[in-house]
């Protein structure tokens, strides 16, 4: 499968800056590419029109050639945000959030490390790292065909980074799932990702 | 700035406990922080480094006095050769002893930013080194005659960070400052810390970036589970055989360049601490003895809690 942005233009607001200019990417199922840009360069709002969540100005996003817009049902592209306290409920428990996934299956939250404990507490009763996990499986259920991941690890310790990590990797593998993901660390992108691609020279590396 | 050859701050077995309703009317106790140390000295740049949930954040508000009503909290703190009475820190935080705190919304909603960090003074000395600091950090003037909710995150954390920086203190108390700051101006604002001490400050920051700590701080604190584990010179860091607890290794071990292995497990939760080492569970070294008392001993011009490794 493939994952396609032709030619995306976007702006906020009519006058305001344009955010992305004819910009264009395309993923594989194979592929983990990792996103390296300064910061008000966009990778965020890129994240959420690939995601489907703001709709590009001008150009389109494909999936298999077919207009993501046209997908009916689960979306076959989700998104892992970089605050997992800003997505999820405060109000519900947990579990509530594994469930808001599609199908989510058993094996995706053992790899995780998520114990079933955690199920019942609230998001206010557990850690960022704890959090992040949840937010992970969540998006992890059956119908996803690439998954995005905006700086999805910087409020958490490095170990627990490093884990999460080798997970999504390994996972995302297994059942070629198309990686695209941002962060400010280039090292790490380097470790999880097969391709760079620099927004700025808007090169490959 | 007169010489004092005691500490700024000296932390001896410092522990904080939470007291928590469970069903009805029965309470527990919840030990957040265990027999922590810490010294500070005089120009010296300490950088408290753990991960989510292990407590660090207590840590700045129990210096600071300003725990919510239901912790309790022993041991002692030392504030320049005399004890950190709650008299006395009620007299010199916000001028002498200064904090940078976590959360976004300790700003006053309803106060121009540039009057809340002068706290209102029309001093013209004040107002030039706003400017100034406004000018470090890449701030326009004009954001001095905003409101907070019209900030982004990295705006508000900066400005957060310029409420320290106004005044001259001996001692500064930074709560993760410079999360949502890109890697550029989080560099720039641990390097005003790192003046601040150079210019003879003690500076505490708290984080859980350790590659931003090691660029800037003289000395790091790791903390694991509400314990201090181990006390290491930051160029310890540089080769891992120096350093000297199971869990800085690991931390080590997992920063990318160094490469980017992980361990198994996580950190306990507070309910649900074992016995002794906090570690033990992800550790391979553990014994039986593990599960006793652990001493925080000297080792190697640092300390470590841990009976084995060194």
């Amino acid at each position: 499968m493939m994952l396609e942005a032709r030619e995306i233009s976007f702006q906020y607001e009519k006058n305001s800056r344009m955010i992305l200019e004819n910009f264009s990417i395309q993923v594989e199922s194979t592929d983990r590419i990792g996103l390296v840009a300064p910061s008000g360069f966009g990778k965020t709002t890129l994240c959420k029109i690939l995601a489907g969540y703001e709709r590009p100005l001008g150009g389109e996003v494909l999936v298999d050639g077919k207009a993501l817009s046209e997908y009916r049902g689960y979306c076959p592209v989700q998104m892992i945000w970089q605050h997992p306290e800003q997505s999820v409920n405060p109000r519900r428990r947990m579990r509530a959030v594994i469930e808001e996934g599609n199908q989510v299956d058993p094996s995706v939250v053992d790899g995780l490390g998520i114990e079933a404990d955690w199920m019942n507490r609230f998001p206010a009763e557990i850690s960022g790292g704890e959090m992040q996990r949840f937010c992970i499986a969540r998006v992890l259920g059956e119908g996803t065909r690439f998954l995005l991941a905006d700086e999805i690890s910087t409020m958490l310790d490095l170990i627990t980074q490093s884990q999460i990590w080798h997970f999504l990797i390994e996972e995302t593998q297994r059942r070629k799932i198309g990686l695209l993901t941002v962060s400010h660390s280039e090292e790490l992108l380097k470790k999880v990702c097969t391709k760079l691609y620099y927004l700025e020279t808007k090169t490959w590396g | 700035m007169e010489k004092n050859t005691s500490p700024v701050l000296e932390i001896r077995h410092m522990n904080i406990s939470f007291l928590q309703y469970e069903k009805g009317f029965r309470q527990v106790e919840l030990p957040v922080i265990s027999d922590l140390n810490l010294t500070i000295e005089e120009g010296e740049m300490v950088a408290v480094v753990g991960s989510s949930g292990s407590g660090k954040s207590l840590l700045a508000h129990g210096v600071m006095g300003i725990l919510p009503y239901n912790a309790s909290m022993g041991g002692e703190m030392i504030y320049r050769g005399q004890p950190l009475t709650r008299k006395r820190i009620q007299k010199l935080r916000g001028n002498e002893i200064v904090m940078v705190p976590q959360s976004t919304s300790y700003l006053d909603p309803l106060m121009k930013v540039g009057q809340q960090i002068c706290k209102g003074s029309r001093d013209e000395e004040k107002k030039k080194k706003l400017n100034q600091i406004f000018h470090r950090f890449s701030l326009e003037e004009k954001v001095q005659q905003q409101y907070p909710f019209e900030l982004s995150g990295g705006m508000t954390r900066r400005i957060m960070i310029s409420t320290a920086l106004i005044e001259n203190p001996r001692l500064v108390i930074a709560d993760e400052p410079t999360p949502g700051l890109h890697l550029k101006m989080a560099k720039r604002a641990m390097e005003h810390f790192r003046q601040l001490a150079d210019m003879g400050a003690g500076v505490l920051v708290i984080t859980h970036d350790l590659e931003l700590a090691l660029e800037t701080a003289d000395k790091v604190v790791v903390f694991y589970a509400g314990h201090t584990i181990e006390e290491a010179n930051a160029s310890d860091f540089k080769e891992v055989s120096l350093l000297r607890h199971p869990y800085t290794r690991a931390l080590w071990k997992a920063i990318p360049q160094n490469g980017f292995e992980s361990i198994p497990g996580i950190q306990p939760y507070v309910k649900e601490m074992p016995k002794g080492c906090p570690f033990a569970p992800r550790c391979e070294k553990r014994t039986a003895e593990c599960e006793g008392e652990i001493p925080y001993r000297k080792v190697r011009d640092g300390y470590v809690r841990c009976l084995y490794d060194a």
